[in-house]
């Protein structure tokens, strides 16, 4: 923020210096520099090049070579893939749950009563723990031979199952470790918002003989919207982002069947099946579409805000 | 208020509401509670089959002794500080810098500008992955504090504009317009007016910042290895592979590593949850 040195120029028919004339205009841009700069540097540059090298045979190492299409030729054959992908739907869906379960448990911590605070404050605690934390402790929770899920099954005389050993539960599984902290964070987003309900409009609901679950649907959700909007956002990005709980509870395993995109593709580039960069890179473009069309919808709707 | 407040409604349901939050709580808080009690337990516990019983005696110390002493807890649990606060640092600095001019000026592609930081924070980062590991080994920053906290910085600025951004466009605007008019040069409304105004948001905004970081584990895997520069989330695999099935140090060693950013949400608790909404419900 040095701006001492400036261009001297001698009679201008402005009497102020050239800096002082087009200090508004230049200023946002000299603020922006040091972040801007980074921020492209080691983000927007990269996706960029995530695409080109995902039309590479390269290993990380050695000299890469084009091959066209071809990482996304083979991809469109592997099987690994398309459990990867459908593995992500299920996250996606699955993880919304999140939602409802955050506004319900909002719904019930929304009192004055002693000590709400502190409960509060500890109905949130899940989403200030390290996800690595969580995976640990969800996979002792599952453990098929001492887990408490199992002794509790066995009160209700069913037979001890193996969730993150079964290909049909595994993923399930996950994404409950995964929804647990998740609804901490959209509780603690509805709380705020509740916060902020209009009481006169409650009040007014009330003459009009409107309760419980009526109450809630037209007139507490609708001015919910914004909490929901951002409750949307985070889910749906934790969804496509998930990786660390995967990684800790399964390593994508049995057989493959617990593997996300991101996963995969952290399998693929960077671990003991070889190091194949390009194809990596391409199953990272395939995920990078599906949020893109989040993106661009988050966008839209901050543009729309932002014209009001 | 909704729902209806307790205080209106029958005494039954009052008195059915005080038995049930602790109630709730405990259910909602049993994973933790169950490792708590697992990080005191003595080693034989585990070995007689007395997985979810009460302790047969306190062995507390012990665990948390031999975490603290006898691993390589305490170094990722520095390195871990050392990465998180310098990260904290530059988002502050790059944020406030940022969010500044696109929530003072009006300029044409303010909104663009803007609409990049978003969506690169969008972004889910696996696509980075390949580009920027690539990025760190070639500049030499393969495996050490500095290449992590690099990106990171990097990285978290999308997030911190947004939030930055959103907060001055809050600020009473005349206060900037009356300082134009008294000839105050830019840098001087940032530093001496603004900035003593954002202070509030950018503690909200470092507290979580540093959780995030904290927690992070996905970057800590691509981009280092080993106990010199290793943070803790990513340490403490390790630590459990090296006690693999020693459930009662396994447990202590989460609750280290989990607790410095929960100790920061209770210091912090307002700031933390004004972040959280990312200062848009109110």
């Amino acid at each position: 923020m040095t701006h001492a040195t400036l261009p001297d120029i001698s009679p201008a028919p402005d009497k102020r210096s050239w800096w002082r004339r087009n200090q508004i205009g230049l200023s946002p841009w000299l603020f922006l520099a040091p972040g801007m700069l980074f921020f492209a540097f080691y983000v927007i540059f990269p996706i960029f090049q995530s695409f080109q090298i995902s039309l590479l045979d390269w290993d990380g190492l050695g000299e890469p070579e084009f091959i066209g299409l071809q990482n996304y030729q083979e991809l469109y054959y592997d099987d690994a893939f398309y459990t990867s992908l459908w593995n992500n739907m299920l996250w996606l869906v699955l993880y919304l749950a999140a939602i409802p379960a955050g506004l319900f448990i909002a719904l019930f911590l929304n009192q004055t009563v002693t000590g709400i605070r502190l409960y509060k404050s500890l109905f949130f605690f899940p989403f200030v723990i390290s996800q690595v934390v969580v995976g640990l402790v969800f996979t002792w929770f599952y453990d098929p031979t001492f887990g408490l899920l199992n002794v509790m099954l066995g009160w209700i005389g069913l037979g001890p199952i193996n969730v993150l050993g079964d290909e049909r539960f595994v993923t399930v599984g996950i994404i409950l470790a995964g929804i647990w902290p998740q609804t901490a964070y959209c509780m603690i987003l509805y709380l705020t918002g509740l916060n902020g309900v209009n009481p006169e409009q409650i009040e007014a609901g009330r003459l009009d003989n409107a309760k419980g679950w009526k109450m809630l649907w037209y007139i507490i959700i609708p001015q919910l919207k914004p909490a929901t909007f951002i409750a949307f956002v985070v889910t749906i990005i934790g969804a496509l982002r998930s990786f660390d709980l995967i990684s800790i509870m399964t390593n994508g395993g049995p057989f493959g069947s617990s593997r996300v995109l991101s996963f995969y593709m952290f399998e693929v580039a960077l671990s003991e099946y070889g190091f194949r960069m390009g194809y990596g890179a391409a199953i990272a473009v395939v995920l990078f579409l599906i949020m893109l069309c989040f993106i661009i919808y988050f966008l839209w709707s901050m543009y729309q805000e932002d014209k009001r | 208020m909704f729902p209806t407040p307790i205080a209106k409604t029958s005494r039954t349901w009052q008195l059915t509401y005080q038995s049930l939050l602790p109630l709730a709580l405990i259910l909602w808080l049993l994973p933790l509670i169950s490792i708590l009690i697992f990080s005191i337990k003595p080693d034989s516990d585990f070995t007689s089959g007395n997985y979810w019983g009460w302790p047969s005696s306190f062995q507390g110390f012990a665990n948390y002794g031999k975490v603290f002493f006898e691993s390589d807890m305490p170094r990722y649990m520095l390195n871990s500080v050392l990465i998180t606060v310098p990260t904290v640092i530059g988002c502050m600095i790059l944020s406030s810098m940022t969010g500044f001019a696109l929530g003072v000026y009006r300029f044409k592609a303010n909104l663009w500008v803007f609409f990049m930081f978003v969506a690169g924070n969008f972004v889910p980062f696996q696509i980075l992955m390949v580009p920027v590991r690539d990025l760190t080994l070639e500049m030499g920053l393969y495996n050490t504090k500095t290449g992590l906290v690099l990106f990171h910085i990097a990285f978290q600025t999308g997030f911190c504009t947004l939030f930055m951004r959103n907060f001055i466009r809050a600020l009473p605007f005349e206060l900037i317009e009356a300082a134009r008019v008294e000839g105050i040069a830019e840098w001087r409304i940032f530093w001496y007016i603004v900035l003593p105004l954002m202070k509030p948001a950018l503690a909200a905004m470092a507290v979580l910042v540093f959780t995030f970081i904290w927690n992070d584990y996905f970057w800590a895997v691509v981009l280092t290895q080993g106990v010199e520069s290793q943070p803790v989330t990513a340490g403490i695999t390790s630590f459990n592979a090296q006690y693999r099935a020693a459930y009662h140090l396994m447990s202590a060693g989460s609750i280290v590593a989990a607790l410095p950013p929960v100790a920061m949400f209770f210091l912090m608790q307002k700031h933390f949850i004004a972040g959280l909404t990312l200062g848009a419900v109110k």
